[in-house]
């Protein structure tokens, strides 16, 4: 009796053993768009039916704020979908665990972190763009602008919206762009003379192109693959590449160190690099980390590519603090007269 | 023979209460709901204020550098970065203080530095736990790093941790974030005034006037309570924005900003303010008038010498709940604030945009300021309101008068229009397909899964919140206020408890989610297991709304005659018998009230829940807020009015259920 009652345990035991290698489960946090997860995950269990993803999902702000919390004690398996910029904070932090997937030397190199193992690498870049609303622009009879240095001109005045850096990725990547293009000075005088015709900033980076979809605001300054989302559901929306070259991050992806599933999230991050996953993020995004994959995506300005900058993202994320104390020292604190 | 005194008498005990089973046992469950609150409340309160006490350094002593000759030979001198700063005083000492996310380049040291030129240097650090980045390398450790200037141009130290004030000297020396205490000040105590001023004309009109529709209108001002806070900001975008159906009402101002700002906290604590003075307004004796009358004063000197002076505490206690929703409010000002920076905005944006929990902690500490001041006025006002009412005072009732009645109508029309306009607006603009260029109604924007913010689950996750909250927290509230009423002596544990269950009202819900954070997601922390679950939901909402429920049980209970506890005693029934058989039945209305108020609001609670929640348990409220901040407008608003409809839905059934048992079990109120 007693031996069949060992017997019996041992088969059991057996059983979740056998069971917890045939299915592994990922907790993925991610930024990526409620809509586009499931596709994801379906895309991946084709190829691995075995790995269950768990997602953990918010906007790139929040996750980043959960797992810095989880510094000691993190909960994430994989980041799969979070800006690089992000990546580069927990990189700093010792966060991320080194690992070259394989197939990753297909990858366009700017898409791959530097270091050797790298510890992210890129999937898809989203590039600031202008959303230029052409009725309420007519209404008001505002020519389109073509630049960055357009948009100081007096005819926006109270015409423009954007994200604020400090509680968006977007309004982020725009300031450390300009500052990188013009330079620290006159970085800094331009968006002196922007905040002159900015109505307000915006807590996240795809509201004010979803204003400029609505009317709300003829110039929303935001990024291309909002812009193009929008215009696919009808708003009048032109999509403006400012000639002097756009500012963009990436979503990323890493293995978290510490991960109780390392072989699993190593099977998971092998696959983000593939060619089969660049095309999937291709459906929304124009410009992807796998050379030769992208194909145009619908109403996407086609000169995007050319008009991205050499961006240092190594440059923006050692610099954040100051840049964001900075900017708000300038336009954070000029608060609207009271009436 | 002998004379028997007083003091020949051997000397006895002192007289001390024998504890019986019953006494123990209440005794022990106070000390259980103590307990609860002191881990759900006292623990995470402590746990936020040693955070915003936690400060980030940077400290030079902690590496040493070589420099190389032109040719990159290194001579073998040891250089202190410290001392080096010490000599040149490159980098000033008010620049040592930071945050988490601080990064101080080496550079500054050399004052001859150029990343072209052929120099080499060494950097090393101190101690094991020294951290610095060589780009975004992350290094630690004792070892020599050699790097060309080019290279040394991208080394940044990471500061270290320690305990200090230096976080709340870096909030008072930047002007944006100390000017939110004069913007939250300044929002708070004009909103206070002008909404204090129509809910007590709104209250006066129903109380003493004899216009119809009362009951309507009574039902059309307790509307607001029954949606988030942000609904109206999203309503206000749609009737005053850019695009907004009566834009011209601004005269070219913006909405996005203190008006915004006000005229929701109108909309959303107008309820609140209703009630109070509702309630100051009837207790009002009528002898009083009736003197007024006969001493020939005009309607005027009696409004302020006898309506005015009964309904102060009133209106005090009024005017102190309204200052604090608003200026504990985050939905609203995130929503429709535009640039106008609020104290409650200002905790999001530390802890969410810039990952800066310890500023978060510190601007939290802030907050509870104002909030602490005005619910210890409130406290002893409302102990002043007690000794109003006498035992014979005879009830006021209003007489008709045409002209009066009249103008009362036409005032509480415009109110109700004022009120149900805003969520008409919200209504509509969620069923336009894309406003404003397609007006067509579809239900589009219904389609909640493929937006941000959570989905349907979301709303599912919201009613099993409010459900569970209600639940929990009326026992929990019921159980704490019965043994806290009914306990004999025990002054210090009673005094504990009552000090810990009034003590929520204080806490703004974004300071308790915030130190909730830093207490339950420790790691160290035996409770861990529930961070990111349903469960931390529940036991924040309980707590966040833990005085009113409370107040509503204690009120209920004091009504009910001691003798109840003797009689049992003497009958050698225990306490619990005579609880479920007598108590419980007889305050089934005060426990129905809990239950609903603790349900509505965990519909509409945002503050507390925005930083808990996870990926599982979205709420429909936080989805509001989530949609709103993508641009998802119309989506928002329809989320929003799902929430209202639930809410009316929840209190109906409350209304039938309330009748029902009414009739059951508060027979003997009517002999």
């Amino acid at each position: 009796m007693l031996q069949l009652k060992k017997l019996a345990l041992t088969a059991i035991a057996g059983l979740f053993v056998a069971n917890s290698v045939m299915a592994a489960e990922l907790t993925v946090y991610t930024a990526v768009e409620a809509e586009d997860l499931k596709r994801y995950a379906e895309e991946f269990n084709k190829a691995h039916p075995d790995i269950k993803i768990n997602w953990v999902r918010d906007s790139t702000g929040i996750i980043t704020a959960k797992l810095l919390a989880e510094k000691n004690n993190p909960q994430a398996d994989v980041i799969w979908g979070l800006a690089a910029t992000s990546l580069l904070l927990m990189k700093s932090e010792g966060m991320l665990e080194p690992y070259a997937p394989k197939g990753v030397e297909k990858l366009d190199k700017k898409f791959v972190d530097k270091s050797n193992p790298p510890t992210w690498t890129g999937m898809d870049a989203w590039v600031a763009s202008v959303c230029f609303n052409t009725v309420e622009a007519e209404k008001l009879g505002l020519t389109a602008p073509k630049s960055w240095k357009d948009l100081t001109k007096p005819e926006y005045k109270g015409h423009v919206i954007m994200p604020n850096p400090n509680s968006s990725g977007t309004g982020f990547l725009d300031v450390s762009s300009w500052l990188q293009m013009f330079g620290e000075e006159g970085g800094w005088a331009y968006m002196d003379a922007l905040h002159e015709n900015i109505a307000r900033y915006t807590h996240s980076g795809s509201k004010p192109c979803k204003l400029a979809a609505a009317g709300e605001i003829p110039i929303g300054i935001s990024f291309a693959f909002r812009g193009a989302k929008s215009k696919a559901d009808g708003a009048p929306l032109d999509i403006i590449v400012p000639e002097e070259g756009v500012g963009w991050d990436m979503e990323a992806t890493a293995i978290v160190a510490g991960t109780s599933n390392l072989e699993a999230a190593k099977t998971l991050v092998d696959w983000t690099v593939t060619k089969e996953a660049n095309e999937m993020y291709n459906t929304g995004y124009a410009v992807v980390a796998y050379p030769g994959v992208a194909k145009p995506v619908e109403f996407f300005p086609e000169n995007l590519l050319e008009k991205m900058i050499d961006n240092d993202f190594e440059y923006a994320a050692n610099n954040r603090k100051a840049i964001l104390e900075e900017w708000q020292k300038r336009y954070d604190s000029k608060s609207e007269a009271k009436s | 023979m002998s004379v028997t005194t007083s003091d020949n008498l051997p000397k006895g005990r002192p007289l001390t209460l024998k504890l019986g089973r019953d006494d123990l046992m209440m005794r022990g469950f106070i000390l259980v709901i103590a307990l609860y609150l002191i881990i759900t409340l006292a623990f995470p309160l402590y746990a936020m204020l040693s955070k915003a006490f936690s400060t980030f350094q940077f400290d030079l002593s902690q590496v040493e550098l070589q420099v190389s000759d032109q040719d990159g030979n290194f001579d073998g001198t040891i250089l202190s970065a410290e001392a080096l700063n010490a000599q040149l005083g490159a980098i000033p000492e008010d620049e040592m203080a930071t945050s988490n996310d601080g990064r101080l380049s080496l550079t500054p040291l050399f004052p001859d530095f150029s990343f072209r030129s052929p120099v080499l240097y060494k950097i090393r650090g101190t101690t094991a736990d020294t951290v610095y980045l060589i780009g975004s390398d992350r290094i630690t450790g004792t070892d020599w790093h050699e790097l060309d200037s080019n290279t040394f141009r991208r080394v940044v130290l990471r500061p270290v941790q320690s305990v200090g004030l230096s976080n709340f000297t870096t909030y008072f020396s930047t002007p944006s974030l100390f000017r939110s205490i004069e913007n939250s000040l300044f929002i708070s105590t004009v909103s206070t005034i002008v909404t204090v001023s129509l809910a007590f004309a709104f209250a006066y009109a129903l109380s003493r006037s004899c216009m119809r529709f009362k009951g309507l209108f009574r039902l059309v001002a307790m509307a607001p309570i029954l949606v988030p806070s942000l609904l109206p900001g999203i309503a206000l975008v749609y009737l005053f924005g850019n695009q907004g159906m009566l834009k011209e009402v601004m005269m070219g101002e913006s909405i996005y900003g203190p008006y915004g700002i006000m005229l929701g906290s109108i909309f959303f604590t107008f309820p609140h303010a209703f009630i109070i003075i509702t309630t100051a307004l009837a207790i009002s004796d009528a002898r009083l008038y009736e003197a007024a009358i006969s001493l020939r004063a005009s309607a005027w000197k009696t409004f302020w010498t006898v309506t005015i002076p009964g309904a102060r505490y009133g209106l005090i206690s009024a005017a102190f709940v309204v200052f604090n929703l608003v200026i504990t409010d985050f939905g609203l000002p995130k929503v429709i604030g535009g640039q106008y920076n609020m104290l409650a905005v200002d905790i999001y944006k530390q802890v969410i945009g810039q990952q800066n929990f310890e500023m978060g902690a510190v601007v939290s500490v802030v907050l509870l300021m104002p909030a602490f001041v005005a619910f210890a006025v409130d406290r002893q006002v409302q102990k002043k309101q007690v000794a109003l009412l006498s035992a014979r005072s005879v009830v006021f009732e209003p007489k008709p008068d045409r002209k009066f009645d009249r103008i009362c109508f036409i005032y509480c029309t415009l109110i109700a229009i004022f009120i149900l306009g805003i969520l008409g607006v919200c209504q509509f603009a969620a069923l336009v397909k894309f406003w404003p260029y397609d007006l067509s109604l579809s239900l589009k924007n219904y389609n909640f899964d493929v937006m941000d913010g959570g989905g349907w689950e979301a709303y599912g996750n919201s009613i099993k919140l409010g459900l569970l909250t209600a639940f929990f927290g009326t026992i929990v509230v019921f159980i704490g206020a019965y043994m806290v009423d009914k306990t004999r002596s025990f002054r210090v544990g009673r005094g504990l408890f009552q000090f810990l269950a009034m003590l929520p009202m204080a806490i703004p819900g974004m300071v308790l989610g915030l130190a909730y954070i830093f207490f339950f997601n420790d790691p160290d922390n035996p409770l861990n297991a529930i961070y990111g679950t349903m469960a931390i939901l529940v036991i924040v909402t309980i707590t966040h709304f833990y005085t009113v429920s409370h107040l509503t049980a204690v009120t209920a209970l004091k009504q009910m005659d001691g003798e109840f506890e003797s009689v049992a005693a003497s009958l050698k029934q225990p306490f619990y018998k005579l609880f479920a058989r007598v108590t419980v039945p007889v305050c089934m209305p005060a426990i129905l009230d809990i239950a609903i108020y603790l349900f509505v609001n965990a519909m509409t609670t945002v503050s507390a829940v925005v930083f808990l929640y996870s990926t599982d348990t979205a709420l429909a409220s936080i989805a509001v807020l989530n949609m709103d901040d993508a641009g998802d407008i119309a989506p928002a608003a329809a989320m929003g009015m799902m929430i209202f409809y639930t809410n009316a839905a929840a209190r109906i059934l409350h209304l039938a259920v309330s009748k029902g048992i009414l009739k059951r079990t508060q027979a003997w109120r009517s002999r």
